[in-house]
């Protein structure tokens, strides 16, 4: 790949995928552009214009955007606090020699392969329903009242469901940084005196800084757009507690069925992915290197 | 101080006896190399000393205080590992002060500590270089820094220069020995290679299988081995043994003659044709088919101009012969 010839060889034979991924991109970001500034009501298809920013003011000036855009931090932080410390843990405790160990991280990693919905359902039904749930049958076996987890704590409850599910995802992550790192330097650190929370400190964790940027990048991304176990559990309430982003970008889209403010709401989710995406380059992206 | 003593030290893993059971004495301020063929055990002795195994049974004294069940810190030795085991999101100062900061030093004493091991090896100018920026020698001297701030009773090397090439193998090699000569601390060095185990070595320890075949000087090993084993796997070439009517004539089941101890010359008992000749400048290497279908390996001059298929007599010289009887054991 020196010589001229190559390179604009090279570039051509990339082309046509780097063209086709373009159009893939900037179509729908295009026409999303296009309706945001639209008035475009399926109820009304007949009333079309221009309407300015009024799509995006209403956004600002709904009740509850400013509370769905905290959730929707709240649920990609929480879920990410939750599976990157648990995560390491559980990888760090399936990393030991026991009998039936591959059997073991099967069922560690088992949860990835539930569906959102299903994993939600199961959860609802299963775990936290009030009367049948498990957690409520527990409550009442030590005397106390179930806890209304949909009703009383729905974003906690739709963070729990979150992290379950991709807390496999950062276990098997950081389960194959631990294995990479050398016995020797364990050793090493042992010979000299560190004792086991000190190796953790000074010699493991430093080895799965970049596995643990890679989990964070690749969880935030699927993160920001999470929407299945809120539609399946608490319908994004009570009243709009658990309403994230993309929830009120759904309800305006298929209840409302305004295309127009639909459009623009999403545009504001690609700006918020844009901004979080930004900060967080800013933040862990220099691990990503060397 | 830095005085070892095994007693019956005893190794299994499952239902492997690595270690049969060793006796072995290491005397404060020794450089002890313990040498032999791969999987002897020798490294998971030197792993036993470290604590970095357990032993089976039998026990192990550093200094006169049983250690058997110390863990590693607390037995007061410093190990360099084979790869060096560098810790790589640290600096080459951090690593260095790692054991200090572990111990709980404060922070200007580590910083005199590193100083100073840093000016003994030569690293002054790469302290806030990562091992990664670093060669294979560099990081080396890194290794071995990290293990002397610590100023522990004795040294444990693991195969240290294994993964160096050769001509920095022989730096490395006389550096480590005048390190020892400057510290004067015991230093128990695990190789494969007898040639620096002959280089460096006050006391050679010759393992095989888990056992101790014999211990001693370099040239107490070299020019009286006490069995097979040692007169072959020390000294380079290897040993020339013949069994058979040859070693009947001196009263042996097996005699052996260094390829450096035989004579080229017309009248010598050995006639035989010349198959390789490898010439080094110094030394020609000779491969010698004797007509009675042994071959013997022969270390001439460098001017010596034989070639393929001559035909050349051999004599051994006066009282060169080590004569071994049926079980392998040396016969004085």
């Amino acid at each position: 790949m020196s010589t001229q010839s190559t390179r604009l060889a090279a570039r051509l034979m990339v082309a046509p995928s780097v063209i086709v991924l373009f159009i893939w991109m900037i179509v729908p970001l295009a026409m999303t552009l296009y309706f945001s500034f639209r008035l475009y009501r399926l109820l009304t298809p007949d009333r079309t214009g221009w309407v300015g920013f009024n799509n995006y003011l209403w956004f600002f000036n709904a009740p509850d955007f400013w509370l769905a855009l905290f959730n929707t931090l709240a649920l990609v932080g929480g879920v990410l606090v939750i599976t990157v410390i648990l995560g390491v843990l559980i990888a760090l405790l399936i990393d030991q020699p026991v009998k039936g160990q591959g059997m073991l991280r099967i069922l560690v990693i088992s949860p990835f392969f539930v569906m959102p919905p299903v994993a939600a359902s199961i959860w609802e039904n299963l775990f936290m329903h009030p009367q049948n749930g498990l957690f409520s049958a527990l409550a009442r076996g030590f005397g106390m009242q179930p806890i209304l987890f949909l009703e009383d704590y729905p974003l906690w409850s739709v963070i729990g469901i979150v992290s379950w599910e991709w807390l496999p995802f950062a276990t098997l992550i950081f389960l194959t940084a631990l294995q990479s790192l050398s016995s020797e330097q364990l050793e090493a650190a042992e010979m000299d005196g560190a004792t086991p929370v000190n190796r953790f400190r000074y010699i493991i964790l430093p080895h799965l800084t970049r596995a643990i940027t890679v989990v964070i990048l690749i969880q935030t991304i699927f993160l920001l757009g999470i929407f299945g176990e809120i539609f399946t559990t608490t319908q994004g309430g009570p009243g709009s507690a658990s309403t994230t982003l993309p929830y009120m970008i759904f309800k305006q889209a298929i209840v409302a069925k305004d295309i127009g403010r639909a459009a623009a709401g999403g545009i504001i989710a690609v700006i918020l992915a844009n901004i979080v995406a930004y900060f967080l380059m800013r933040g862990i992206g220099r691990h990503l290197d060397n | 101080m830095g005085q070892i003593q095994l007693t019956q030290v005893r190794k299994s893993f499952g239902e492997v006896d690595v270690i049969p059971g060793i006796d072995l004495m290491i005397e404060d301020g020794e450089f002890v190399v313990f040498v032999g063929p791969s999987g002897c055990g020798k490294s998971t002795l030197l792993r036993l000393i470290a604590g970095l195994e357990d032993t089976t049974s039998g026990t192990i004294a550093i200094d006169g205080k049983d250690a058997t069940h110390l863990p590693p810190a607390k037995r007061g030795l410093a190990m360099v590992f084979q790869s060096y085991a560098l810790y790589p999101h640290m600096t080459v100062r951090k690593n260095i002060a790692f054991p200090l900061k572990m111990a709980g030093m404060s922070e200007t004493e580590q910083a005199a500590r590193v100083e100073r091991a840093a000016k003994v090896l030569n690293l002054t100018s790469y302290l806030d270089r990562r091992p990664g920026q670093l060669s294979g020698g560099q990081r080396q001297r890194v290794a071995i820094g990290r293990a002397i701030v610590r100023e522990p009773a004795a040294f444990l090397f693991d195969e240290p220069l294994s993964n160096l090439d050769a001509a920095l193998r022989v730096g490395m090699r006389q550096e480590i020995t005048e390190l020892h000569q400057s510290l004067k601390t015991t230093m128990i060095y695990v190789t494969h290679d007898q040639v620096e185990a002959m280089t460096m070595a006050d006391k050679i320890v010759v393992l095989n299988a888990g056992r101790i075949e014999q211990v001693g000087s370099p040239l107490d090993l070299y020019h009286r081995p006490q069995n097979l084993f040692v007169a072959g796997f020390i000294g380079s070439p290897k040993m020339n043994f013949l069994a058979g009517a040859e070693a009947a004539k001196h009263g042996a089941a097996t005699i052996g003659i260094r390829p450096e101890h035989l004579e080229i010359g017309a009248g010598g008992p050995w006639q035989g044709t010349v198959g390789l000749s490898e010439h080094l400048g110094s030394d020609t290497f000779l491969k010698v088919a004797l007509d009675t279908g042994e071959t013997l390996t022969v270390r001439a001059g460098g001017e010596v101009a034989l070639r393929h298929g001559d035909s050349i007599a051999l004599a051994p010289q006066v009282g060169k012969i080590h004569r071994f009887d049926a079980s392998g054991k040396a016969l004085a």
